[in-house]
């Protein structure tokens, strides 16, 4: 095993063993996808029609509840420092944290998705389209968010900035993700709504590609107090 | 192989506050160094400088290899090995797996002798939420000897340790030192092998 796939697995067995992970993020979104028709009412268009924006919004924030702990853990019980001074450069780490992160919350909320769009009247083919665009949009939260994560690491409550730092640098993905969806429903399926998927997946990509150089980045700072 | 580290004219300022300045040492392979002082002197501060993770105000810090002469932070990392006031234990991780984590992120499978070394042994499939201090600290140690690196930067080797814990670090320290490793140790306490000792 890589040292890579080692830092990735044992935060995947971290995030399986202390339930703050998936478990907490799926029941967040669950509830939320549920409350909104509730507030709404039963007006089956109107809630086929903000579908793909609540359930965008309820994932991106179900995933920032268990980012602030992306760096955290590791910094307040000294791992960080053994991370920092291993083979693995901390831009890697940095990935193989994005990574757990997404396998353990961002996938597991695309996965959870097409059935919270049941309660929504959202229709199969804006289903797909809304499963894709989480598919291809979360591991742009966890990328994103891993930035967030890192600049506010060494910070008692930094759990509550977090989302002020991550939340308007994620309009993007929101906007192309729900957008896609809006387009299949208003008929554009053919050219517009892979057009708004493809804006979506260069967003994810370079977030992907970038943040862990600027996670890293931050992280050398906060080892530095 | 690390022929020594050299400090040259070292100098810290935390906040506004200068804790030390022209600090110069050299340590060769097979040599230890304590730094003693007051709490609060800059001994934690002067490891965390050689290990990286905080810049120096003024001076370098350079390590020698047979090969070459590593100035960079980031490369000089790749040298050492770290035990710090912190143990880094996962409270959900077992013995055994946080020692292979560790063991791994440094490229190898643990040996199969270490946990027996440090004394662990029977506790290899405990999760580390039940270790007591002294338990964390042999563990940490076990991570330092799974890791592997020639220069040992130790903030306090001896805290939290029994007797019987305080003798098996003397021990591995003298065994690191005996195989031309570098030790530099932040302590109160006489490491007992007849090194110099710096005064912060």
């Amino acid at each position: 095993m890589s040292p890579f796939v080692t830092l990735l697995t044992r935060d995947l067995r971290l995030a399986a063993r202390s339930g703050g992970g998936a478990a907490l993020a799926l029941s967040f979104f669950a509830l939320v996808a549920t409350l909104v028709p509730l507030g709404v009412g039963a007006d089956l268009k109107l809630l086929a029609r903000v579908a793909g924006g609540i359930l965008w919004v309820g994932a991106v924030l179900s995933a920032l509840l268990s980012l602030d702990r992306l760096f955290q853990g590791d910094y307040e019980d000294g791992s960080l420092e053994i991370i920092a001074l291993s083979p693995l450069a901390l831009e890697a780490a940095a990935l193989a944290k994005i990574a757990a992160h997404w396998l353990s919350t961002g996938l597991p909320l695309t996965l959870l998705s097409p059935l919270l769009a049941l309660m929504f009247n959202l229709d199969p083919a804006s289903t797909l389209t809304l499963f894709l665009s989480l598919l291809i949009g979360t591991p742009a939260v966890s990328a994103v968010g891993a930035i967030g994560a890192s600049l506010t690491l060494s910070l008692k409550r930094g759990g509550l900035i977090l989302p002020l730092i991550v939340l308007p640098l994620l309009a993007p993905a929101v906007i192309f993700g729900a957008g896609a969806v809006a387009q299949v429903q208003d008929g554009l399926a053919g050219g517009g709504g892979l057009g708004a998927l493809g804006l979506l997946a260069a967003f994810s990509f370079a977030a992907v590609l970038l943040s862990p150089f600027a996670a890293a980045y931050s992280v050398r700072l906060n080892l530095d107090g | 192989m690390i022929s020594s580290l050299t400090a040259e004219k070292l100098a810290c300022t935390r906040g506004d506050r200068k804790l030390f300045d022209g600090l110069s040492f050299r340590v060769s392979a097979g040599q230890a160094l304590a730094v003693e002082g007051a709490n609060g002197a800059g001994k934690t501060s002067l490891l965390r400088m050689l290990a990286g993770f905080l810049a120096p105000a003024a001076g370098r810090i350079v390590l020698k290899s047979a090969q070459a002469e590593i100035h960079e932070s980031e490369e000089r990392g790749k040298a050492i090995g770290w035990l710090g006031h912190q143990d880094g234990l996962k409270p959900q991780l077992t013995v055994r797996e946080q020692l292979d984590f560790f063991a791994r992120l440094h490229g190898a499978p643990a040996e199969a002798g270490v946990l027996k070394q440090v004394g662990l042994e029977r506790q290899a499939e405990l999760p580390c939420r039940y270790l007591s201090a002294g338990q964390r600290r042999r563990l940490a140690l076990a991570r330092l000897l799974a890791s592997d690196r020639p220069v040992w930067l130790l903030d306090e080797p001896f805290a939290a340790l029994d007797a019987s814990g305080q003798a098996l670090v003397a021990q591995l320290m003298a065994r690191h030192c005996g195989h031309g490793g570098i030790i530099i140790a932040a302590t109160h306490e006489p490491l007992g092998l007849g090194n110099e000792s710096l005064k912060l």
